[in-house]
């Protein structure tokens, strides 16, 4: 019975082509924008969240203050140069740990000069944020100590000031300071968030202390944890000892955060999913438009068909039998918007997500989950049109033209 | 079924058993008394042509007599079964057992091939699919439209098409088999090949003929003609 009401379905979806297809193009948009959204989205964070870990799920960020990001108004003491060497004394699962000024200035070289992020660490810096050399060295423990004007140069900031040209051992002038430049990095490229990593000028803390910030600040310790030590606990024992070091009495809120990178990249990944389920909703909206149109061409096609259902309940169709054979109809049509719609979405996730810059995720579930959706926007809203027919008095509908 | 049931027990009940059958259309001052009182009793087997002015009942009868529809007073049996005490899908059963229909204007489906047309009321009947296709050229064959199966009804004369729905309605060998004026379209040679065909199949299969004619010639292959006058029978 199904099956022949499934073929019936078809022969009337194939004598009304134009008229199907444009009452299905409500679903086949809906179910598209859907799969799109997700697939993309997901593509999304699966990119920001890989990036993030390839920095190093052993990564843990410390600053001062609790929230990320600019705009804090914290009046929270800057760390110290001594909290960096007691972290990296007093912890034992920490591998290295990196203590971080930085500052965005104008760095010029002859005629060019070029906005940047200068930042002040050291040696320690390279291995916890797994930067390499492209060409150059590292700082000397003569820079460190001596406070030296060397800097190492991002492969952004070389290209911008330097061109094609080798810049080991030329100058940049920095504020009122000259640098020679000692290394260069090798290139990262975009970041996650479509920032350049490869935009950074570093030189030793000392040397950005006095030459730049003028204080003895350090605003970010970055701390790298020893190969199977637990995250969480290396937390636990830096929170422990900044807490002492920063006399925090017990009860009273760290005025600094200790996040690692699931955290940032959870955070960053935030922004997305709310994208995506706000886009998602939009979409789905399409679908309930999409539905409508199926109920409305639905009970135009009954008007149409009265004549035609007169005859065959006539003829000894039960009301069951004709229900079934108008809401097959109606979720034969829904369906194939379904599957045109997820043919249409994947064909079109694969052509945006290399214009995009994400990776092409599928998820088959939101395929699954779509088709399901479309399948029963066909029986909910088929359903009050196949009813009407099924309740038609034979010989009215006999009589109707 | 219940029909069943009916059939086997005591005394066979006469096929068809109108007691002051009454139908009324409309309301108030507006109402149209189409059928005033008709007793009728018609035995299996029988072959009973149905004559009377335009208006005059004779669809509103048979509509009644198929099952489609309920007497506003008086009383139904068909094999014993009183068809009021029916409800909708029951006597769609009642007609996809027992009742084949022959309307007034054909009321085949457009755009379907004369064949699916055919082959309609056994698909109510869950008949398998080859079995369906060969009783329905073989229905097709006795109308004499051999050849024509693929043509829709949009292809065919009106008396093709008046005989694409006497095959409809004989495919399924039914008790009862209702035709309002099938001769309507047909020429008289047409008209006499139809006659025979119902003829044939009321002497040879027993199933029992009701049919609504204008023209004397065509009555005359009846065993009884029944006159309506007024939505009443009348004795002429
Ligand atoms: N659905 C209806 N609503 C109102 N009146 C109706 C309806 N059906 C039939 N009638 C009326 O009932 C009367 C009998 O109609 P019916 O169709 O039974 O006549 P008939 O004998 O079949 O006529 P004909 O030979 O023209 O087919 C007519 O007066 C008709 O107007
Ligand atoms: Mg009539």
């Amino acid at each position: 019975m199904i099956w022949n009401a499934f073929l019936l379905a078809l022969r009337e979806i194939r004598r009304n082509v134009l008229r199907s297809v444009l009452t299905i193009l409500g679903i086949v948009i809906g179910v598209a924008a859907v799969i799109v959204m997700v697939t993309l989205g997901d593509g999304a964070t699966r990119q920001v969240t890989t990036q993030i870990e390839s920095l190093g799920t052993n990564l843990l960020m410390i600053r001062v203050g609790q929230h990320m990001g600019p705009g804090q108004s914290s009046n929270a003491p800057p760390f110290s140069l001594a909290d960096t060497v007691a972290v990296g004394r007093d912890v034992p699962s920490v591998r290295a740990v990196a203590p971080s000024a930085s500052q965005s200035m104008i760095a010029i070289v002859g005629n060019s000069n070029w906005s940047t992020s200068v930042t002040g660490t050291d040696n320690a810096f390279f291995s916890v944020r797994n930067w390499t050399l492209e060409s150059g060295r590292l700082f000397s423990d003569g820079d460190l100590q001596g406070g030296r004007s060397v800097c190492v140069i991002g492969a952004t900031v070389r290209k911008e000031l330097f061109g094609a040209l080798d810049p080991i051992g030329e100058k940049i002038r920095l504020k009122s300071m000259a640098c020679q430049v000692i290394g260069l990095l090798q290139s990262k490229g975009q970041s996650s968030m479509g920032s350049d990593q490869d935009d950074l000028v570093l030189m030793p803390l000392r040397t950005f202390q006095r030459r730049i910030a003028g204080n003895q600040d350090v605003s970010l310790i970055q701390v790298s944890i020893r190969d199977g030590e637990s995250t969480d606990s290396a937390k636990g024992d830096l929170e422990r000892l900044l807490r002492e070091r920063r006399h925090i009495r017990p009860g009273e809120q760290d005025d600094f955060s200790v996040r690692d990178m699931k955290e940032i990249a959870s955070m960053l990944t935030g922004t997305t999913q709310v994208l995506t389920a706000l886009l998602t909703a939009v979409a789905a909206v399409s679908l309930l438009v999409g539905g409508i149109g199926i109920m409305n061409i639905m009970l135009v096609s009954v008007t149409e068909r009265t004549r035609e259902i007169g005859i065959r309940l006539a003829i000894g169709a039960l009301e069951r039998e004709v229900l079934t054979q108008f809401l097959v109809e109606a979720v034969a049509l829904s369906s194939l918007g379904g599957i045109l719609g997820i043919l249409l979405a994947i064909g079109a996730s694969l052509g945006l997500a290399p214009l995009l810059n994400v990776p092409f995720v599928f998820n088959g579930g939101i395929v699954l989950l779509a088709f399901c959706f479309s399948a029963a926007v066909g029986v909910i809203f088929g359903y009050f049109p196949a009813r009407r027919a099924a309740r038609l008095d034979p010989i009215e509908a006999l009589r109707r033209e | 079924m219940a029909a069943d049931d009916a059939t086997s027990t005591g005394e066979p009940a006469p096929l068809i058993e109108f007691r002051a059958v009454t139908k009324i259309y409309g309301a108030g001052l507006a109402a149209v008394s189409a059928l005033d009182g008709v007793d009728l009793v018609i035995q299996q087997g029988e072959f009973v042509a149905v004559m009377g002015p335009s208006g005059s009942g004779k669809s509103t009868a048979m509509n009644i007599l198929g099952c489609l529809d309920t007497p506003s007073a008086g009383s139904y049996r068909f094999r014993g079964i009183p068809v009021e005490s029916l409800d909708r899908n029951q006597r769609a059963r009642l007609r996809r057992h027992y009742l084949g229909f022959v309307f007034q204007g054909f009321n085949l489906l457009n755009r379907t091939t004369a064949l699916e047309n055919v082959e309609l009321p056994l698909i109510y009947r869950h008949t398998p699919r080859a079995e369906r296709h060969a009783r329905a050229r073989q229905a097709l064959d006795l109308v004499g439209l051999t050849g024509w199966e693929r043509h829709t009804p949009g292809e065919l004369s009106g008396g093709q098409q008046q005989r694409v729905a006497i095959a409809r309605a004989i495919v399924t060998q039914p008790s009862l088999l209702l035709a309002d004026e099938p001769t309507g379209n047909l020429d008289t040679a047409r008209s006499h090949e139809i006659m025979e065909l119902l003829a044939g199949l009321n002497r040879e299969q027993g199933i029992t003929v009701l049919m609504v004619t204008h023209e004397p010639d065509m009555a005359e292959y009846a065993h009884r003609v029944i006159h309506f006058r007024d939505g009443r029978i009348s004795d002429a």
